[in-house]
This record gives C-alpha cells, structure tokens and sequence, in this order.
C-alpha cells in the first residue's frame, strides 16, 4: 500500500517537473528563428493537407474517412500514397500496405530522436504519435537537449493541429477547391523536406550518402512497390558506416 | 463502383504506422548506451528524407512525374542553397508548377 503511494506520487512529480520544463524551454530555447520556421512550414503543411482533403473528398470518398486517416495515421505521404490505391480502386488491404511500408522510415527516425522522448511514459506514448518528416528534420538541426526537445514538442503539436484542420477544411471545401493539381501543390512536399534537410547536406559524408540514397530510391521507384524505394536508399549508408564508427 | 476505405484498413495503418514510431524509442532504451548510434542514425534519417524529397518530387505511380513538379522543387532547391525563407521556398515551387501546367506542359 505504502509503497503504491510513493510510487503514484513519484509519478506525478516527474509529470509535473516534466510539463514545467517543456513549458518553461518552449519559449526561451527553440529561439526565434526556429520558431519562425515552424509557423512557416505549418503554413506550407496546411496548403498540403488541405488538397490531401480536397483530393480524398473529391474522388469519391466520405468525409469522415480523410478527418479520421489524418488524426488517427497523422502522416501525410502515407495518407496520399493509401488514398491513391483507394480511389485508383485498389483493394482496402493493398491501400493498408502501401501505407506501412512508407511509415516504416519511422522506425530509424524513432531511434534517432529517442532522447527526446525519455522521460515519462505518457510522453513517450503521445509524443510518439507526433512523430513527422518536419518534426524530425527540425530535431536534428540542434545537438543541445533541452533546445531538441523543446522543438520536437512544439513543431510536433503544432503540426498536430494545423494538419487536422487544414484537411478538415480542405474536406468540407472540395468543391470549391477544384483541381488541386492546376494549384502546383503536389510540388509543396517535396519542396518542404528539401529546404529541411538542406543543413544536414552541410556535412560532405552525409551529403555523399544521401545523394546515393535518393539515386537508389527514384532509379528503384519503376520496378518496386510504393514506399520500398524509400527503404532501399538506407543501402547507401554501406559504405560510409567504417568511416563513422572509425574515431569512437 | 464508388472508392472505399473502410474504418478497419485505417485502423490497421494507424495501429501499424504507431508501431513503428514507439518501437525507435522503445528499441533505443533497450540498447542503452546507444551515443555512439547517434552519428549513423542522423545520417540514416538525413538519406530517407532526400530519398523521399527526390521520389516524391520526380515520380508518381512508379513514372515520372512531369517537368512542371520537377522545375517546382528544382525553383526550391535553388532558392533553399540561398537561403530564401520557407514561404518562399515552398510558395514558389507552387507557383512555378502551377504555373507551367497553365501552359499545357504535364
């Protein structure tokens, strides 16, 4: 009995002591530039999410299942890539696994923001959900913890809520949106995680890698299923692993 | 034959997608004293994002995805290596594509 006590108390103790460092970093350390971009790719995000609306409402599909796919899978590649099966008339399973072997990149990405996401378990448990593309790409531009967190949580929410209203509202307003391809929004994306990832290419290993990752991915996209191509780019890390483990 | 996707097959990609974004977490408390994964790891994240900026830029229903999309994302790599700021960035490939679709090229 004693020992559940002291157990409950510690727990809310470190949930307390948690919300007042995120609260109080949230301000002080993402620093304004950062915070700046955040808004700016909410604002791009939101462009996106409302034609991922528009598109899923006017090919057919009821609205509830958009608003559902975006609270509930909350990852924008995946969300297209299974809404394209589905209205191409593709099996609901099909739409399933195209979906998974696109989102199967968080996994590596959960390992590499992991530190922002110790602490308690109900933060590891919804901070996971929030886990995107953006958030990730703006955790690893910063080595300070405290700084990572701070912009994991805050681009993570943010993300959060804008991408779930601005497909609700892309959704109710898909008449009026018309073709969504004559607005050029399918070049927003990819625009978005260039812009992200630009920094980290600062670095000339990193850089060689990634340009090898991407040549595999689009030489591989013709003769594999969506979402494997992806995949398939981490075979480009081969042969600058040596070099990496060589100093430690 | 209207499109459908059924309550259950969003079920399973959200149960699925969670998966794989608690297992990193978990998978990294496990291995502890995983620092030195850290260099390799932001690496391995660095390749996915330009593997998917590039397939998702160059290609769709496993061809390519037109000139307008791709001079789109080309306007924004150029303007990103100037460092332009992201509404720029993201706007401008918009308009670029958009704008090239308005005159007839895919």
């Amino acid at each position: 009995m004693f020992a559940e006590g002291v157990q409950a108390f510690d727990l809310t103790n470190a949930a307390m002591v948690f919300i007042v460092m995120a609260m109080s970093s949230f301000w002080r350390t993402p620093g304004r530039a950062t915070l700046r971009d955040i808004a700016l790719v909410c604002v791009a995000d939101a462009l996106v999410g409302a034609s991922f609306g528009a598109l899923a409402v006017s090919g057919g599909l009821p609205l509830w299942v958009p608003v559902a796919m975006s609270l509930l899978v909350f990852a924008g590649g995946a969300q297209f890539a299974a809404i394209g099966v589905a209205l191409a008339g593709g099996a609901p399973l099909a739409a399933v696994a195209t979906g998974l072997v696109l989102n199967a990149r968080h996994l590596p990405f959960g390992l590499a923001v992991a530190d922002v996401l110790s602490g308690p378990r109900w933060a590891r448990l919804l901070g996971s959900h929030l886990m995107t593309d953006e958030t990730v790409a703006f955790t690893l531009r910063h080595d300070d913890p405290v700084r990572r967190r701070a912009t994991y949580w805050l681009c993570g929410l943010a993300l959060f809520v804008v991408w779930n209203l601005s497909v609700l509202l892309g959704a109710l307003a898909a008449h009026a949106v018309g073709d969504v391809n004559a607005l050029g929004l399918d070049a927003a994306f990819p625009a978005v995680l260039l812009a992200l990832v630009l920094p980290a290419l600062a670095d000339r290993p990193t850089r060689h890698a990634a340009l090898l990752g991407a040549l595999i991915a689009v030489a591989a996209t013709p003769l594999l299923p969506p979402g494997l191509p992806v995949l398939l780019s981490l075979l480009a890390l081969v042969p600058f692993l040596p070099r990496l483990r060589a100093p430690s | 034959m209207t499109a459908t996707l059924p309550m259950a097959a969003i079920l399973l990609l959200a149960a699925g997608t969670y998966a794989f974004r608690l297992a990193g977490p978990l998978l990294h408390e496990r291995l502890g004293a995983a620092d030195r994964l850290a260099a390799p790891l932001a690496m391995a994240t660095t390749v996915l994002l330009l593997a998917l900026a590039a397939t998702s830029a160059l290609t769709e229903d496993q061809g390519f995805a037109g000139w307008s999309r791709t001079a789109g994302v080309l306007t924004a790599a150029l303007l990103a290596l100037r460092r332009a700021p992201f509404p720029v960035i993201v706007l401008a490939a918009a308009a670029t594509t958009a704008l090239l679709r308005l005159c007839g090229i895919p």
